[in-house]
C-alpha cells in the first residue's frame, strides 16, 4: 500500500500547486475522515485494527482526488464515511468489498450533490485572490478545445487528481516497475477505449487526455479485491470497462463514465472469474472436452 | 546403421514453457565444499517406514549381531523395499517411534561396533532383463533420492504397453540450500553416466535428457563434457537440458513439461507420456550398486541454515540422528529454533534434533530465531500472486472461499487434488497466509468423502 501512495504522490503535488492550498486541506480530511472511519469500524467490531495497512489512507486520497476543488470538506467527510463503512468495512474489510470504495464514494456524492460535485475552477485560480471568480468546465463537456500540452501537464478545469496525465502515468509506470501493478487492465483499457473512439471519429488523444479515464485504468481498474485474479480474467475484465466507458460517455447523458464503468465491471468480476477459470495443469476434464 | 537414425524424439534445443514458480534466494553456500564422510555414530536408528508405501518389518531381535549392508527389515507387500544395517554391530532394541507426520512405525536401533564391517552376503549384479532389473533395484533399497521417497523399482517397473522413450535426470536440485546432488554430480560424475547406461536399454530409452538449472554451472560443465564426448556417448543418447533457475523445477510433472512439452494427465504417471524421471543421485547409486552390491546404507545429507557452525555435505549412515551429524558439523552456533529435515520449501519440520534422517532426507536445515519468524497472517487482498505463482494453474483463494463455505463440489471443480503442495503460493503471498495448510485441508476434506 505504501508504494500506492508513493505512486499517487506526483498527482497530489500537481493538484495542490494547481488547485491551492484548499486541495490540500481536501486531501487531509478525506484521509483523516477514513482512517478515523477504520479505526472506529473496527474498534465497534471488536476485531483487530487494520489502519496499519495505510489501505485507508489510500481510499482516502483517491476520494479526494475524484471531487473538485470546491468541494465542501465536510461533504468529503460524509464521502469517506460512505467508502469506508457501507462499502469497506460492512462487507468484512479489506479484500471483501466487492466494488472500489473511493469509486461508490465519489458516485454517492455525485447524485447526493450534483451541482456541487461539477463545479470546476481553472486551475490557478487560487492566485487571483477570490475561490470562486473563474469557473472552468471539465474538457469532457466543454466542447471548446483545450490544447493537448494543456492536458497533458493538467492546467484545465476538473476534479483534483485526475487533469496531470503526466503525472498519472509517472505513478502508474513507479507502480508497474515495482510489480504492485501488472500493465494488463491499464493497457487493455485504454486500448479498448482509443479503438472505439477512434471507430467512432472522436479525437482519441483528447479523449485518453480528459476526464477521469487515465485515474481509473492506473489506480481504479487495478484495484485488486475489485479485480479478476487470473490473466484472462483481467483482460477481460479491463476490454468491458473500456467499452463501458465510451458508451457512457458517446451516448450517455453524463459526461463522464469512467466510475460506472469500473462499478459495473466491479460487481460482474465474479462471473468474469467463474468464466476465465485457467485449466489445472494436466486436468482430465476439461482436456478431454478439448480433445 | 548408426543409432542416430533411430532417434525419432528430438532433443529439445531450450526449456518449453511452464507455468508460475518463484525465485527464492538459492543459498546454496556449500556447493563448493567437498562431501566429507561421518564416522559410524554410536547408535543409528533405522526407521522401518523408509519409503511411500508399506512399512517394513524387523528380521533380526535384539542381541543379534549385524553387518553393514544385511537386511534388517522387508515387507512382501509390493510398495516397499527392503531395509539395510547401516552399520555393523549388533540390535539393541527395535521400537515404536512416531515421525513428525505422526504416523508410528517400527524402528531398529543398532549399537554400531565402530568397524563397518560388510555383510558377506553382498555380491555384483549384472541385470539382463527388466525383472532381474526391478529384483536387483529393489534388493538394493533403493527410493527416489530426490525427496519423495517412492519406490524406484516400482519406477523402473515399466508396465506393459506404455511405450517408455525418454529418461529424464532430475538435476535440477530447486530447493534452496540443498546442494546434495550437486555435490554427487560433481564427485561421482562417472556413476551418473554408467547407471544410466546400465538401464537404459533395457528400458528401451531412446533419449536421456539431464536436466539442470543454471546456477550450478560446474556440473553442467563437468557432465557436458562426458556427454558431449564421442567415446563415452556414442550414439549421442545423452544430453543436458540447462534450466534457468526456479523453484520448482525439480517437480516432476513440470520437469516433464519443461523437458518434453508433453502434460501428464491428472492422476496419471510419467509412463503415461512415455516419460520415466529418475533422481541423479539414484541413477549413481543404481551404478554403484550393481558394481559393489552394497545396498543404500549411507546417504549424503546437507547441513546448512543460519545456526549451523559448519555449513557442508556429509555422508552419513542412514539411520543417524540429526544430533550427531549437527555435532559433526561443529555443532549449533546459535540457538536453533527451527529444524527442517529436507528443504526450506517443501520439507518437514522437526520437533528436536533426536529425530534420524532417513534414505530420502537429503538435507537438515537449522535457523536461528531471525531466520525462523513467520509472517504476520493479514486477509487475502486477492492480488492473484498464489495463482500466477502456482505451477499448477490452481486459484488459492476461490480454493479458499469454497472450502470456507465447506463446499465440496465446488473445491472438486476447481481441481484441488492438482496441488502438489510445493508451496510457491504460500511463499508469494503478501498476506503471509498459511495457503499450503489451506490446499492440505481442501484435499484432505475431498480425500474423506470418497
Amino acid at each position: 500500500m505504501l508504494d500506492v501512495i508513493i505512486a499517487l504522490m506526483p498527482c497530489v503535488v500537481v493538484s495542490v500547486i494547481l488547485f491551492g492550498f484548499k486541495a490540500l486541506v481536501l486531501y487531509a480530511t478525506s484521509c483523516a475522515g477514513c482512517v478515523l472511519c477504520e479505526y472506529i469500524s473496527r474498534k465497534i467490531m471488536k476485531r483487530e485494527s487494520t489502519v496499519g495497512d495505510l489501505s485507508a489512507v489510500v481510499t482516502g486520497i483517491l476520494l479526494a482526488m475524484n471531487v473538485p476543488v470546491t468541494l465542501n470538506p465536510l461533504i468529503i467527510l460524509f464521502g469517506s464515511v460512505v467508502a469506508i463503512v457501507v462499502v469497506k468495512q460492512m462487507f468484512g474489510g479489506i479484500g471483501q468489498n466487492f466494488v472500489n470504495p473511493a469509486l461508490i464514494a465519489r458516485i454517492v456524492l455525485l447524485t447526493s450533490f450534483p451541482s456541487k460535485m461539477t463545479n470546476w475552477t481553472a486551475p490557478f485560480a487560487y492566485l487571483s485572490g477570490s475561490a470562486d471568480a473563474v469557473s472552468s468546465a471539465t474538457p469532457l463537456a466543454d466542447n471548446s478545445n483545450i490544447s493537448y500540452l494543456k492536458l497533458i501537464l493538467g492546467a484545465h478545469g476538473g476534479c483534483l487528481g485526475e487533469t496531470c496525465a503526466v503525472a498519472i502515468i509517472l505513478g502508474g509506470i513507479y507502480l508497474m516497475l515495482k510489480k504492485v501493478i501488472s500493465p494488463v487492465i491499464p493497457c487493455v483499457y485504454l486500448g479498448t477505449f482509443a479503438i472505439f473512439t477512434l471507430l467512432s471519429g472522436n479525437d482519441v488523444i483528447y479523449g485518453l487526455l480528459s476526464g477521469g479515464i487515465l485515474l481509473g485504468a492506473f489506480f481504479m481498474a487495478t484495484d485488486y479485491t475489485t479485480s479478476p485474479i487470473n490473466f484472462k480474467g483481467k483482460i477481460v475484465f479491463a476490454l468491458g470497462c473500456g467499452i463501458l466507458t465510451f458508451v457512457i460517455r458517446t451516448f450517455g447523458a453524463l459526461p463522464e463514465g469512467v466510475s460506472f464503468a469500473i462499478i459495473i465491471m466491479n460487481i460482474l468480476v465474479p462471473h468474469i472469474e467463474t468464466l476465465t477459470l485457467t485449466k489445472p495443469f494436466g486436468s482430465k476434464r476439461r482436456t478431454a472436452k478439448n480433445g | 546403421m548408426s543409432a542416430k537414425n533411430n532417434i525419432n524424439v528430438p532433443f529439445p534445443k531450450k526449456p518449453y514453457k511452464t507455468h508460475g514458480g518463484v525465485h527464492p534466494h538459492h543459498n546454496k553456500t556449500t556447493s563448493g565444499v567437498e562431501s566429507v564422510i561421518m564416522p559410524p555414530p554410536e547408535y543409528v536408528t533405522i526407521s522401518m517406514n523408509q519409503n511411500i508405501g508399506a512399512d517394513c518389518i524387523p528380521c533380526v531381535k535384539p542381541g543379534d549381531t549385524v553387518y553393514l549392508g544385511q537386511i534388517i527389515g522387508d515387507s512382501d507387500k509390493y510398495m516397499s523395499v527392503p531395509i539395510h544395517a547401516s552399520v555393523s554391530g549388533t540390535v539393541e532394541k527395535i521400537i515404536k517411534q512416531r515421525d513428525p507426520a505422526g504416523r508410528i512405525s517400527d524402528a531398529v536401533v543398532i549399537k554400531s561396533d565402530g568397524l563397518m564391517t560388510p555383510y558377506l552376503d553382498l555380491k555384483a549384479e549384472n541385470p539382463q532383463n527388466l525383472s532381474e532389473l526391478t529384483d536387483t533395484v529393489r534388493q538394493s533399497g533403493l527410493v527416489g533420492l530426490g525427496g519423495a521417497g517412492f519406490p524406484a523399482h516400482i519406477k523402473l517397473n515399466v508396465p506393459e504397453g506404455k511405450d517408455v522413450d525418454t529418461l529424464i535426470i532430475n538435476f535440477a536440485e530447486c530447493e534452496p540450500y540443498i546442494t546434495a546432488d550437486h555435490r554427487e554430480a560433481l564427485e561421482n560424475s562417472w556413476d551418473v553416466f554408467s547407471g544410466i547406461y546400465a538401464f537404459k536399454d533395457i528400458i528401451g530409452i531412446k533419449r536421456v535428457i539431464i536436466a539442470i538449472e543454471n546456477n550450478k554451472p560446474d556440473a553442467i560443465e563437468v557432465l557436458k563434457r562426458i556427454a558431449d564426448n564421442p567415446t563415452y556417448d556414442p550414439d549421442d543418447l545423452v544430453r543436458i537440458l540447462v534450466l534457468k533457475a526456479s523453484y520448482p523445477y525439480g517437480a516432476e510433472k513440470v520437469l516433464i513439461k519443461a523437458c518434453t512439452n508433453r502434460v501428464v494427465p491428472e492422476g496419471g504417471l510419467p509412463s503415461d507420456v512415455g516419460c520415466l524421471v529418475m533422481n541423479i543421485t539414484s541413477v549413481s547409486f543404481i551404478s554403484r550398486y550393481i558394481k559393489s552390491g552394497m545396498p543404500l546404507v549411507s546417504k549424503r545429507v546437507t547441513v546448512d541454515g543460519s545456526a549451523v557452525k559448519e555449513p557442508k555435505n556429509i555422508i552419513a549412515p542412514i539411520g543417524t540422528s540429526v544430533k550427531d551429524i549437527i555435532e559433526f558439523c561443529g555443532g549449533y552456533k546459535s540457538e536453533p529454533k527451527k529444524l527442517i529435515l529436507g528443504g526450506p520449501m517443501m520439507g518437514v519440520a522437526i520437533a528436536d534434533d533426536s529425530e534420524c534422517i532417513k534414505k530420502n532426507t537429503n538435507a537438515i536445515l537449522a535457523f536461528d530465531e531471525a531466520e525462523s519468524s513467520l509472517m504476520r497472517e493479514t486477509a487475502c487482498i486477492r492480488c492473484g500472486r498464489c495463482a500466477q505463482s502456482c505451477p499448477m494453474l490452481l486459484t488459492p483463494p476461490l480454493i479458499e472461499q469454497q472450502l470456507k463455505l465447506n463446499n465440496l463440489d465446488e473445491l472438486k471443480k476447481l481441481d484441488v487434488m492438482n496441488c502438489m503442495e510445493c508451496g510457491c503460493c504460500a511463499y508469494s503471498c503478501p498476506a503471509g497466509k498459511h495457503l499450503v495448510q489451506m490446499m492440505r485441508n481442501a484435499k484432505a476434506k475431498l480425500r474423506n468423502v470418497k
